[in-house]
């Protein structure tokens, strides 16, 4: 018998075994292979490992344990070991992976709401439950955070979610190695108009307009492109995108230097609050489930501290399941809001977070999944984005999308951290999903660019 | 300035600022028409929207922000959020190192160049083209090459403040009275004793304009150096709070920088004094 196997059990022997440690012999096992099943949880595998060890102990030779056994049985004898030896703990210590080679960890950020599980990971004492140090810095800028990414004064960072993939591939920068172990949240942005166009509701009527998007590989660049696109404008000549850092965004709308602008939030919803626009469109009615930005890190970082880097998407992972529930939001949105996070009123960054919002038309609305939180890094979402990316010409030539979204959206580390905390991965990371209507199959990228009318020629 | 003209100054001087501060609070206590709207709805909602305030804040508000400020300057509440006190701590480490470096290079280098009128005339086009160039401008190279953010914002107050200091000293040697050196020749003074006892002297006024200009330069760098790269100091302290819309700490960081650099511009104008000479 091996590690695996129920060690109260008395007719077992806990010293030989077979390859799967679930017979007694070789060759029970051979007849048994096809019987063989897993564990059902990791979990239950540790227990029973720690268990094996500790009976070994104290049980030198094989007879008296299982005349220990015979004589009390084994739930007496399981409690009975319980009693002076925490089993508990010594599972739980004994999954934690190998301590972190690194403690005291920058992680970057932007303050907006896409953050949230990145901010409030610090005081809400994530990081230190999964044993690490971090000092969550501000930081200006898209461009600026990536530059800090790269020097290594950041250890990880708050991204848009193509850009570890417009890095991996050398777009806009130096070509190095990044990756996504979790995406930081779904929808979560909004096209915000200015009040003057409130009756300019039909995007026809859009054209010669200025709008703002906060990074030029951005969802927010790629979602609005598309819903132009899709209401017969061409992006790229009937009106004009400017990238503009979002605080900055309300600022120029207020000034009228933009008509509109497709942001994250807290940056909709404090035009809203400071009475300088209204709501138009949640990103959430263009696609129901994007993601939007991702917490990436150089595989540099991943391959010198891999135990920080597992460390580090356990406490994310965490946190973005504490913050995917609904009945915590409120609690969140008061951790975050303070000068030392996000720095914005704790009203505005509740009706971002709880979904109850004002829209700036006078109207009070309700939709709790304006944004929401899933760690999963689905590999069809980086195809997704490289399609787009070569519709609009920022990918010239051949891309190979499977291998790209592969290298850089670690699902299935990702997936195998999420098992040993006790959640459910999905099985695939590719999956089908509607962008306006329109049915996008990962396996069929070139297809799907090919099917725009509207993009860049090439 | 008789003390008379001095008074009278000070008395035009405090009616200008109290006419400021008075038009400052008409033009920002005005409310615009607000429409109506439900409570519920105006509960999500700013005060501008709900009930038609001015986005500008007022003297009076900037006042009340800044007696808080000062009452705890130099808290610390983690990475993100510190006291001014401290923010500006920060700014004036930052720029006095870069100052430092900056004429630690340019009064030497600037020595020599003066000296030599072939020198001087070489690299007089290099320095007029790197003269204009904004500290933004310099900002995503530094960040590139250096890879380190603060030692970026250090390398920018310096290369930013250099050139005043060195066209200022180049100037300043080459434009010593000639009457003085063919004395100093005549009397068979050595080369370096003639450059530190009659030059430096000579030239020291001239140079330390230079070093005035350049330090009104390196306080003006660091704002828009601090901003971008983010962290610690003043600079960062506006960009924090312009993210979150408060105008009015911009103001009160507005009027905190001007005041420090008029400081540093005072200091610096002391030294000059000190080493003027009449002719």
């Amino acid at each position: 018998m091996s590690t695996f196997d129920d060690p109260f059990d008395a007719d077992r022997n806990l010293r030989s075994g077979c390859v799967c440690g679930r017979h007694r012999s070789a060759s029970e096992h051979e007849q048994a292979a096809l019987r063989c099943e897993p564990v059902e949880s990791v979990e239950k595998r540790y227990e029973g490992v720690v268990a094996s060890a500790v009976m070994r102990t104290m049980f030198p030779q094989d007879a008296a344990r299982r005349a220990f056994l015979k004589s009390v049985g084994a739930s007496t004898a399981l409690a009975a070991v319980s009693q002076f030896f925490p089993l508990k703990t010594a599972t739980e210590v004994f999954a934690e992976t190998g301590s972190p080679e690194k403690k005291d960890l920058k992680v970057g950020f932007i303050p907006i709401t896409c953050a949230t599980p990145i901010i409030m990971a610090a005081p809400m004492g994530f990081y230190a439950k999964h044993g690490l140090n971090v000092e969550v810095v501000k930081t200006a800028g898209w461009a600026v955070i990536r530059d800090k990414t790269i020097n290594k004064e950041y250890d990880a960072a708050h991204m848009l979610a193509p850009m570890p993939i417009a890095i991996s591939l050398g777009l806009g920068a130096n070509a190095i190695p990044f990756a996504v172990p979790a995406i930081e949240n779904i929808n979560g942005q909004g096209i915000v108009l200015a009040t003057k166009h409130k009756d300019k509701r039909d995007p026809k009527d859009w054209k010669g307009l200025k709008f703002a998007i906060p990074f030029d590989y951005s969802m927010h660049n790629y979602l609005l492109r598309y819903y132009l696109a899709e209401h017969g404008l061409d992006p790229d000549t009937d009106v004009q995108l400017r990238s503009v850092p979002p605080p900055e965004m309300v600022a120029n709308l207020r000034a009228d230097n933009i008509d509109g602008f497709l942001a994250p939030d807290n940056i909709c919803q404090r035009a809203i609050y400071d009475g300088v626009g209204f709501m138009h469109l949640l990103s959430k009615e263009i696609w129901d489930g994007h993601p939007c930005c991702s917490f990436a890190a150089s595989r540099e970082f991943i391959t010198s501290a891999p135990n920080s880097f597992a460390a580090l998407t356990r406490a994310i992972v965490d946190a973005t399941a504490y913050a995917s529930k609904a009945e915590n939001r409120k609690q969140i949105a008061e951790a975050i809001a303070p000068a030392n996070y996000i720095n914005a009123p704790v009203t505005v960054l509740e009706q971002v977070l709880t979904g109850t919002y004002a829209d700036g038309l006078g109207g009070v609305k309700t939709d709790a999944k304006r944004v929401d939180f899933d760690p999963f890094p689905w590999q069809s979402f980086a195809v997704w984005m490289l399609t787009q990316m070569k519709r609009w010409g920022q990918i010239k030539g051949e891309v190979d999308y499977k291998a790209v979204a592969e290298q850089v959206y670690l699902a299935t580390d990702t997936g195998k951290l999420m098992t040993e905390m006790g959640l459910a991965p999905p099985a695939s990371p590719y999956k089908s999903f509607a962008v306006m209507g329109k049915t996008f199959d990962p396996a069929k990228p070139d297809e799907y660019v090919a099917s725009f009318k509207i993009r860049k020629q090439s | 300035m008789t003390p008379s003209l001095r008074l009278r100054a000070a008395i035009v001087s405090i009616v200008l600022l109290a006419a400021f501060l008075g038009i400052w609070h008409l033009a920002t206590r005005s409310t615009a028409p607000v429409a109506t709207m439900s409570p519920e709805y105006a509960k999500l909602m700013g005060l501008t929207a709900t009930q038609g305030k001015s986005a500008m804040p007022g003297p009076l508000d900037v006042g009340a922000k800044l007696w808080e400020h000062f009452k705890r300057p130099f808290y610390d509440n983690g990475p993100n959020d510190k006291g001014l006190g401290i923010q500006l701590a920060y700014s004036i480490a930052r720029v006095g190192t870069g100052y430092l470096l900056a004429v630690l290079v340019a009064i030497p280098l600037g020595f020599l160049i003066g000296m030599s009128p072939l020198l001087s005339k070489a690299l007089d086009p290099f320095i007029q083209v790197l003269k204009p160039i904004s500290p933004l401008a310099w900002m995503p190279l530094a960040l590139y090459t250096i890879k380190d953010s603060s030692v970026s914002a250090i390398f920018v107050i310096f290369i930013c403040s250099i050139w005043p200091m060195l066209l200022n000293t180049v100037f300043g040697v080459a434009s010593v009275r000639k009457e003085w050196i063919n004395v100093a020749r005549t009397l068979e003074v050595g080369t370096v004793r003639r450059a530190f006892t009659v030059i430096l002297p000579a030239a020291a006024p001239t140079i330390l304009t230079g070093m005035r200009i350049s330090i009104g330069i390196a306080w003006l760098v660091i704002v828009a150096a601090e901003m971008l790269v983010g962290g610690t100091g003043i600079g960062y302290f506006v960009w924090n709070e312009w993210n979150n819309l408060s105008i009015t700490n911009v103001i009160i960081a507005i009027l905190l920088i001007g005041i420090v650099g008029m400081l540093l511009d005072q200091i610096l104008a002391r030294f000059t004094r000190m080493v003027t000479f009449p002719e």
